[in-house]
């Protein structure tokens, strides 16, 4: 069987599209970084969407977290709090067995229990509250000049949260953020090997990577096939993130813009 | 386990709640919390070791030594660590295996890797198939505790790597003009000072071990997480004499529970630790407990 058939095989398999059966023996390289590639579909769509919709609970959050209501303030830093401080591994145990008695009390919830829509909302919540946490702290750095010169401009509220205080907190908190980014791309793996089930062996690129290493008990091909995926994936997040840093900083001069440096684990 | 507790049918509200607590399940579970403990206490040291290498070998001078450590801090901080979590169990396994192999049996003319088989002599084994259970237990543990050292371990140089280069360049320079040799000004300048730049490094590296400890459950480990399954999953009269639904959530929100409680714990007493390092450092935090303390 040529390369090009297992691909148009198993390109989309992680999707439930083309052959349906795994292979079983006699596994070639190509379908390896077929299979493995499939799953990483999965990552990406985690990712991204977790991703976005993170992105804007997150600035409510850090906005909220600074407030001088107490209750808002509360709320918020207990969202922190306890996504922070707990294993996203146990928070994906937690929640899909919450997710489980959702469905036999109201049997219109089911779809929670699948991994597309219940992991990702665990994975939202949780990318919220450590970007909640770097947004907070951009918003305190904040140079009080710029909120002066925004006064002095008779800019207040609204306008003078959208056109000073949020793209200086974006500025501040974005090499942070991008580390964000990234390991929570690495998050993206835990799914289906924390109690969300797969369907029909539709699973991430961990997930097949596994799945062959079960099966030919040689790990020494599988894990660095995937290895090779995600730091291909590692360098266009950061590609990615390093443009919008350039647009985020392009008013500064070239020399004192924050570079995007690779720091500080920061994985769950 | 107490005398009260022998027909539990008659038993409600609090003291079935007390008994079903005890019962000799949710005993091995509470012991599980130990093994977490004990996986924590051996890694940690462990992982310095092996970070303390790491960045010792990106820092040398000898070019293959400085990309072997710069390559063990990429690739480790490069690819997601359960990755590596399931990637060194069998690979370490394997090697042990091998290695014992080629010692014990080396008149053994068949391949190793047959098709999808990784055959080894009886005698080369890892453990020995007539050795007892709590030996294939301990040996499981401490392939975990390998692996969580070599994959945290990473971490650490990386943390460590930047701490060494924090330490201001005038003092390995006088250092130098003292006439100390290299190795000298290493381990008698730079070595002692670096721990105070690398504190809050490590102790974010603390909170996060912490945090990967459950994932002991997927290296094989009988760990909490095991039993929050097992002990949850509904149970009919017929197993046991406390019947219940699935209760595995409130297993899990307990859990939740315990890993927010211990990282709060951490974080105060390792801002205490903190507090007191930068005791008169020339540091900002130092600065500002100067000016706090006049």
């Amino acid at each position: 069987m040529s390369c090009w058939q297992t691909i148009s095989d198993y390109g989309l398999r992680s999707l439930g599209i083309g052959e349906k059966l795994l292979p079983r023996s006699d596994f070639t390289l190509c379908q390896q970084f077929t299979l493995i590639g499939s799953g990483l579909i999965w990552n990406i769509y985690f990712g991204v969407l977790a991703l976005v919709a993170g992105f804007a609970i997150a600035t409510a959050v850090a906005v909220g977290k600074g407030s001088r209501n107490r209750l808002i303030r509360k709320t918020c830093e207990w969202f922190v709090f306890v996504f922070r401080g707990s294993p996203l591994f146990i928070q994906f145990f937690f929640g899909y067995f919450l997710f489980l008695g959702l469905k036999t009390s109201h049997p219109a919830l089911a779809p929670l229990t699948a991994a597309a829509v219940g992991a990702l909302i665990v994975l939202i919540l949780n990318t919220a509250a450590y970007s909640a946490e770097i947004f907070y702290g951009a918003l305190q750095s904040i140079p009080k000049g710029d909120v002066e010169a925004a006064d002095a401009y008779g800019m207040s509220g609204f306008s003078r949260f959208r056109r000073v205080i949020w793209p200086t907190m974006l500025r501040l908190g974005w090499p942070a953020y991008t580390n964000e980014a990234i390991f929570l791309f690495h998050a993206t793996t835990l799914v289906f090997f924390s109690g969300f089930p797969t369907t029909k062996q539709m699973g991430d690129a961990l997930y097949y990577a596994n799945y062959f290493a079960d099966k030919t008990f040689n790990p020494f091909i599988p894990y660095p096939i995937l290895a090779g995926y995600f730091i291909l994936l590692t360098l266009t997040v950061t590609g990615l993130f390093g443009l919008v840093n350039r647009r985020l900083n392009r008013h500064l001069p070239a020399a004192s813009g924050s570079k995007i440096r690779l720091r500080m684990p920061l994985l769950r | 386990m107490f005398d009260h507790c022998t027909d539990p049918g008659t038993l409600d509200g609090l003291s079935w709640l007390y008994c079903y607590l005890t019962t000799g399940k949710h005993q091995s579970m509470y012991w599980a919390i130990g093994t977490v403990l004990l996986l924590l206490v051996i890694t940690a040291p462990a992982a310095l070791i092996f970070g303390f290498g790491g960045a010792t070998a990106a820092r040398s001078r000898f070019a293959p030594l400085s990309w072997l450590g710069r390559g063990y801090i990429a690739i480790v901080r490069g690819v997601p660590d359960i990755a590596f979590f399931l990637f060194f169990v069998i690979a370490l396994d394997q090697a042990f295996e091998y290695v014992r192999h080629k010692i014990k049996c080396p008149d053994w003319d068949q391949p190793i890797r047959q098709g999808n088989d990784f055959v080894v002599c009886a005698a080369a084994k890892l453990p020995l198939s007539t050795s007892p259970q709590w030996v294939h237990e301990t040996y499981g543990f401490f392939l975990a505790v390998l692996t969580f050292a070599i994959v945290f371990g990473a971490f650490a140089a990386n943390v460590l790597y930047g701490a060494m280069q924090a330490v201001p360049k005038a003092q390995i320079e006088t250092a130098e003009a003292y006439g100390m040799s290299h190795r000298q000004s290493f381990w008698r300048i730079l070595v002692p000072q670096m721990w105070v730049y690398a504190l809050p490094g490590l102790s974010n590296l603390w909170m996060v071990l912490i945090k990967a400890t459950p994932l002991l459950f997927l290296l094989g480990v009988e760990d909490i997480v095991y039993w929050a399954r097992e002990l949850g999953g509904s149970k009919t009269r017929q197993f046991t004499d406390f019947p219940h639904g699935d209760w595995r959530m409130w297993y899990f929100a307990a859990l939740l529970v315990f890993y927010l409680m211990f990282t709060r714990v951490s974080e105060i007493i390792l801002g205490r630790i903190m507090l007191r390092l930068t005791k008169g450092q020339a540091t900002t935090a130092g600065e500002a407990q100067r000016k706090a303390a006049v």
